[in-house]
């Protein structure tokens, strides 16, 4: 597997070589890279029910207006398409073959959603156009073999499941397990890795499904506590979770909880939710959180505020999601800082599968972006932090996911 | 009108007069001609990624026309036709996944499953009347995606993460792109079933609908079966409207529950008033509407995009309170007056 | 047992909320004679405004009232500009009206508040009532107020003269015009005071379900639902069906095996539609004779 990508690559880069005139020999180009530009495309829901996530596609696009504004990437600068898809799979397809073939961009980045992504995925390998670093931290962005030009960038969701199981099974192998969930496929993607981490060692009393047009899930966590349950596995995006945490603790329900990362924000979840009723939450961690005071001095947070003030006056400081796409759209400067003049969508990929001990500065201390050939996960760790007072406290080693290509 | 005539156009006039004369009993033929004629031009001269828009706009349109039969020339109203789009897409996509059936035979039997689904939500929907009936279809908009991602059909719908299609490309070693082979065949088969819809308007059961549209209680009198007609209308909207969902489900090679919800429900409803209401053209309009305008009014702003999507759509319902069709039968109208005032 | 007797008090508690929502639409039939889509964006836009004058320092009931007035006022304006320009158009372009209202309130408020939840003080507390736990102050409070405003809106609607002109405008706006009723600025009465029913709704579901610009998605949906089965002519049935909806959701995903829990909505808009075509005009709704 892994000689059959590298091979795969260097027969694409050969041919391209080929194809060049010895003029340029330099400098090689697909559509979408110039001497003076890079058109990278994105697509993200900026209206519709889903549009909360359009922050990330704004916040991408002043942090390129930073870089511009700093002089671009070898001398090139970033011409940044962003479409909005609403949420919706055909208009992601519409979109992506907008980006394209009309606009020709060099690649796509950060499309947002699973449904959107699975959507285009064959479309973006067919047209050998990478998708790179997409916003969903589903497990099947990582199959290099099968699907060559894409890659996802988050720790998926099954390795956090996993990472979290393994705590149940340390901790308290005779609790019973009550989950709720919301019902689509990222809760199903951790229910997975939670289930193969507990193979069958521990209880699961109750899974409980919400959608996201339900207006409050107080009759689930009602049922959770009926159903006996001591470990609670909240699997719910943020406002769900807020209301999840605030529920349980009027109803008096005092459970081992564990809180997906997806909702582990200070400012935008355990605070409207009341710190009171947050203390004790475990999750697992990855990036810096900067609505938690521990990290009110950091270097790495104070450039971050700098560019809100700067480039983003008008972005949600409390919003994960800045701190999210601020830190994918360092990843993928790094990956066009490192193709050099080379902007051909094979070596862009190339450059994206040969990331060595990136640390953008907002992830957690420790943890690193690695990729090859055969590992198309670029962010593998994390470590589990504990909510006590107003902040998160980490704890225990950084853990490498178990989750890795063709699986 | 004119006093002054030059020698030589008296002939060209009468030449021409005489051709209009002479064809205009085949006037509709003729259209048709031209609007096939445009639609092959067009597959050979557009951006592959164009035709593809203008396949999902036509694809809408023809969704849109389900609505409109049911809406505009039966006067049910119905806030849920996305769901009908998603049972055909999914009748598709099941048979090509699961059945290994051809494409274009999932078409019909798309059809067929809708016609049945709506016939049988028809029945119980008889007795609601306006703003009930619209909330009743509504509801099932919303319990739509719900359905599909369910436990119990998850081994056929594929859950949440839907199924995942196979483009098809051109046959009969056609040396065609896949994009200009689905164009030539949506429009095929859009050309078909616009006109059935034509020859239903026009016919006996067609206007036994509108009177039942225009006053229920006269048509009952004169002997119409309200119950059956209003089910039957049901179902045959249905039809159409599944057949449109079969045909997305083929070009977009691609089905989730994220792809029918009520967002597109609400959006085939503006496609329907925005063309005009009782309007088989005019879905036309309506398609293009739903596909484009969304993105025009991305143009203006990313974070008011649905601002501006709103404020398009109001001016556009200033400008045209009976749709597009609307206006331009004001438009004829006045100015046939105008003529015969001269 | 103690199962089923939670169940029905959570519901209870969250059917409160529809049955707020149920009013203010059922305030609005009664005005003009159709549903508004765009009134559950007009709530939370509301109760946005509330919230941006508590954090500009307001104490809570001032910021109450004063919302309730510039929502009503607001109503009245969006009445007057937006909806009197198509009032003589068919219900189709009514309803794309309330359609493109929806999306240009919605974005709005997405622009201007972002889409992070915002946590909003209930003025009752959220601590539980009378030592158990079955039932919060700020459910009880919420139950109380809808009461409330029933009991007012009913004795508006039955004994005062404006109440009574607002409802012949609405269901005979040529002999209400007749006999010397200003129909055009009834029906904007009733735009502004659905807004400020609203209003109240929003401020009263927000500690429940937090603030964002899509909090009343689906609450507007259970509260048509709510309205719709107890009789859109009907403010009492109104909140029935609204508690009603909230009791029968918990009561189908807690009890109903295999299916329950993923469908509950679905199993409750089944019963809805059930409800209507046995009785079309809902529970407590009046039947509408109609003629040639």
């Amino acid at each position: 597997m892994k000689t059959s990508s590298v091979r795969l690559l260097a027969t694409l880069a050969f041919g391209l070589a080929l194809a060049a005139s010895p003029a340029v020999a330099q400098k090689k180009y697909d559509p979408g890279a110039t001497d003076t530009e890079i058109k990278i495309g994105n697509i993200n829901p900026y209206s519709g029910p889903a549009s909360a996530y359009g922050t990330i596609g704004k916040t991408i696009g002043a942090y390129f207006k930073k870089v511009n504004a700093e002089g671009g990437i070898n001398g090139r600068k970033i011409n940044y398409i962003t479409y909005d898809d609403g949420y919706s799979p055909p208009k992601a397809v519409e979109q992506a073959r907008k980006l394209v073939e009309s606009d020709e961009v060099l690649l796509i980045f950060q499309s947002l959603g699973t449904p959107s992504n699975t959507a285009i995925h064959r479309y973006m390998n067919q047209k050998k156009v990478p998708q790179l670093f997409v916003a969903t931290g589903a497990t099947v962005w990582g199959d290099p073999k099968n699907f060559p030009w894409t890659m996802g960038w988050q720790p998926n969701y099954q390795s956090e499941g996993r990472v979290l199981a393994k705590y149940v099974l340390d901790k308290k192998p005779n609790g019973k397990i009550g989950i709720l969930y919301q019902n689509d496929d990222y809760s199903k993607d951790y229910m997975k890795g939670f289930k193969d981490g507990l193979a069958g060692k521990v209880q699961i009393v109750a899974e409980l499904p919400y959608e996201v047009t339900d207006p409050t899930i107080d009759s689930q966590i009602v049922n959770l506590k009926a159903s006996g349950a001591d470990i609670f596995f909240n699997v719910t995006t943020p406002k769900f979770a807020a209301q999840a945490i605030r529920k349980a603790a009027e109803i008096g329900w005092k459970p081992m909880h564990l809180l997906n990362s997806v909702s582990a924000s200070v400012g935008s979840v355990l605070k409207p939710a009341g710190f009171e009723a947050s203390q004790g939450i475990l999750t697992t961690s990855y990036i810096k959180d900067q609505t938690d005071p521990q990290w009110k001095n950091d270097p790495a947070m104070k450039e971050w505020i700098a560019f809100m003030d700067k480039y983003y006056p008008d972005g949600d400081k409390t919003s994960s999601f800045t701190v999210y796409g601020y830190t994918v759209a360092q990843t993928l400067v790094q990956v066009l800082k490192q193709a050099g003049d080379d902007l051909t969508r094979a070596n862009v990929m190339k450059q994206a599968a040969n990331l060595k001990n990136f640390e953008p500065g907002l992830l957690l201390p420790g943890i690193r972006i690695n990729t090859s050939p055969t590992d198309f996960f670029p962010i593998k760790q994390m470590q589990m932090a504990q909510f006590k007072g107003e902040s998160f406290e980490l704890f225990g080693p950084i853990i490498s996911g178990e989750i890795s290509s063709g699986m | 009108m004119t006093t002054r005539i030059e020698p030589l156009s008296v002939p060209i006039m009468a030449l021409v007069g005489a051709v209009v004369v002479v064809l205009l009993p085949y006037w509709k033929q003729i259209l048709l001609a031209i609007a096939v004629a445009i639609a092959i031009v067009l597959a050979f001269t557009l951006k592959n990624f164009i035709l593809f828009q203008l396949t999902l706009a036509l694809i809408y349109a023809l969704a849109i026309l389900g609505l409109n039969l049911l809406t505009g020339y039966n006067g049910q109203f119905s806030l849920g036709h996305s769901a009908f789009l998603a049972v055909g897409a999914y009748t598709a996509a099941i048979m090509m996944e699961h059945g290994g059936i051809d494409y274009y035979w999932t078409l019909p039997a798309a059809g067929v499953v809708c016609f049945v689904f709506g016939f049988l939500f028809g029945l119980p929907a008889l007795r609601l009347e306006g703003i009930y009936l619209a909330l009743a279809t509504f509801a099932l908009a919303i319990a739509m995606p719900q359905i599909l991602k369910s436990t119990p059909l998850e081994y056929w719908t594929g859950g949440v993460q839907g199924i995942v299609l196979l483009k098809p490309e051109a046959p009969f070693g056609l040396k065609l792109s896949s994009d200009q082979w689905l164009w030539i065949f949506t429009v095929a088969v859009a050309l078909v079933m616009y006109v059935c819809a034509y020859q239903l308007i026009k016919s006996r059961t067609g206007r036994a609908m509108i009177a039942i549209r225009d006053n229920s209680i006269a048509a009952k009198s004169m002997g119409i079966n309200l119950s059956l007609y209003k089910a039957l209308t049901f179902g045959v909207s249905a039809f159409y409207t599944g057949v449109a969902g079969a045909l997305g489900a083929i070009v977009i090679a691609f089905v989730a529950p994220d792809s029918f919800t009520l967002v597109l429900a609400i959006g085939l409803f503006v496609g329907m008033v925005v063309g005009g209401a009782a309007s088989i053209v005019g879905t036309l309009v309506g398609g293009l509407f739903l596909l484009f305008v969304p993105n025009i009014a991305e143009t203006f702003s990313k974070g008011l995009s649905g601002a501006f999507y709103g404020i398009i759509l109001i001016l556009t319902i200033y400008a045209m309170p009976s749709g597009a069709a609307g206006l331009v039968r004001l438009t004829l109208l006045r100015l046939m007056t105008r003529l015969a005032a001269r | 047992m103690e199962l089923f007797l939670h169940q029905v008090l959570a519901g209870l508690a969250t059917g409160g909320i529809y049955a707020c929502m149920a009013l203010a639409v059922v305030m609005i039939y009664q005005a003009i004679d159709s549903l508004n889509f765009a009134q559950g964006e007009m709530a939370m836009f509301s109760t946005f405004i509330a919230w941006q004058l508590l954090q500009w320092g307001l104490p809570y009931w001032a910021a109450f009232f004063l919302t309730i007035g510039i929502s009503f006022v607001a109503g009245v304006v969006i009445e007057r500009v937006v909806f009197k320009p198509v009032q003589n158009e068919s219900v189709l372009s009514h309803v794309v009206i309330f359609i493109a209202l929806f999306a240009i309130i919605n974005s709005a408020a997405g622009f201007i508040w972002d889409f992070t939840i915002k946590s909003f003080p209930s003025p009752f507390g959220t601590r539980e009532l009378f030592g158990q736990r079955l039932i919060s102050a700020h459910d009880a409070g919420m139950i109380g107020i809808t009461i409330l405003m029933l009991v007012l809106l009913y004795l508006f609607f039955r004994y005062t003269r404006v109440g009574l002109a607002m409802r012949a405008a609405a269901a005979n706006p040529e002999s209400a015009r007749l006999a010397g009723i200003r129909v055009g600025w009834m029906v904007a009465l009733g735009w502004g005071m659905a807004a400020a029913v609203g209003a109240i709704a929003g401020m009263l579901i927000a500690p429940v379900v937090f603030l964002e610009p899509n909090m009343m998605l689906s609450i507007l949906l259970y509260g048509f639902a709510g309205a719709v089965v107890g009789g859109l002519t009907s403010p009492l049935g109104a909140v029935i069906g609204g508690f009603s909806m909230g009791v029968i959701e918990n009561l189908a995903g807690t009890f109903i095996p295999y299916v329950g829990r993923e469908l509950k909505l679905t199993i409750a808009l089944t019963l809805i539609v059930a409800v209507l075509t046995v009785k079309p005009s809902g529970l407590f709704g009046r039947t509408v004779e109609t003629r040639v």
